[in-house]
């Protein structure tokens, strides 16, 4: 582990963040996936959908409970199909600290969530792109952007 | 399964899906990453003894269990305690060794593998290895060095699922054993 992390360091700037980047995809990839077979496994009977924003309610009630136990803190969209979820004591974030230490460790622990949302959206017939950012931990913020084709 | 259930069994449910689903998207990104099902196995069981490390922790201040005395209590701890907890089952301790020194544990339905179907191209693979590292690992920061393995897998065609336990040494000292 040691010798792993000394490596990376030596490793020139942009290449880390390279690598950074691809080991993110790969962790967004595999949430994708969880979600997308998550999305079909929830109760049909609160699938009747007719607005977007039920979907993105149901993200933020049910299937956040059915996950992390909790609901989601809040919920804002611009009405143009961009959503921003905050959950302000994510549990992933909630043992590492509060405040900014580790800020900076904390996109590797949302990149699976992300995923996460974007497949259970994909299950139902939404196109997204969803992005994490994190101020201070252990509050963090899901930036859902509907992809209209 | 039916409307009545109430919210809490349903999240319950739930967690255990998904953790089910993401063990399975492990597998399937660890059989994209590497090239043969050995090294898959060896990562999976590399990244349970990782975990199990630190799941002893959670263990021991989450059940009232002190120190076992001997092999066989500890494979009733880890078959009634600790797979209750962390995976809802207990699989039952059979086939000991005369001298004492290994057990199997039959896992009825192994959570893991809910939604699994193994392709034929991937015969060597243990899909639950993980579980293998947890066992080595967490009895490790015990004092116990085991070996751990399956020899029987319904995945594999095999009537039972069964990890086979066998007791290698007491860890005499007591610092703390390095990361491998």
């Amino acid at each position: 582990m040691m010798g792993l992390e000394r490596s990376h360091s030596q490793m020139k700037p942009v290449a880390r963040e390279e690598g950074q980047k691809m080991s993110l995809s790969v962790l967004e990839g595999m949430g994708f996936r969880v979600g997308q077979a998550l999305g079909e496994r929830l109760p049909r009977e609160t699938l009747a959908f007719r607005e977007e924003l039920d979907v993105l309610k149901f993200l933020c009630k049910d299937l956040w409970v059915a996950v992390f136990q909790k609901q989601m803190d809040s919920l804002r969209t611009n009405h143009q199909g961009t959503y921003v979820l905050q959950d302000n004591s994510f549990p992933f974030l909630i043992r590492m600290s509060s405040g900014l230490q580790y800020v900076e460790e904390a996109p590797k622990f949302l990149a699976f969530t992300c995923g996460l949302l974007r497949g259970t959206l994909s299950t139902l017939g939404i196109k997204s792109l969803v992005t994490a950012s994190v101020a201070a931990l252990p509050a963090c913020k899901f930036q859902v952007m509907i992809q209209r084709s | 399964m039916s409307r009545q259930t109430n919210r809490g069994t349903e999240s319950k449910k739930m967690s255990s899906e998904l953790f089910t689903l993401t063990y399975g998207a492990l597998v399937t990104q660890l059989c994209k990453d590497y090239e043969n099902d050995e090294d898959v196995n060896k990562q999976l069981d590399k990244m349970g003894y990782n975990i199990g490390v630190r799941l002893i922790e959670d263990f021991l201040a989450r059940s009232n269990v002190g120190r076992c005395h001997d092999f066989r209590e500890t494979a009733d701890v880890i078959a009634k305690v600790a797979f209750k907890m962390y995976l809802g089952i207990t699989p039952s301790i059979t086939n000991w060794s005369p001298a004492g020194d290994e057990f199997s544990l039959i896992l009825e339905n192994n959570p893991l593998v809910d939604f699994v179907e193994l392709p034929d191209n991937h015969s060597s693979l243990i899909y639950s290895n993980l579980l293998c590292g947890v066992l080595r690992g967490a009895l490790e920061m015990v004092q116990m060095a085991v070996e751990a393995k399956f020899v029987q897998d319904t995945l594999k065609g095999d009537g039972v699922t069964e990890i086979r336990m066998r007791f290698i040494r007491r860890i005499e000292d007591n610092l703390p054993a390095g990361e491998e």
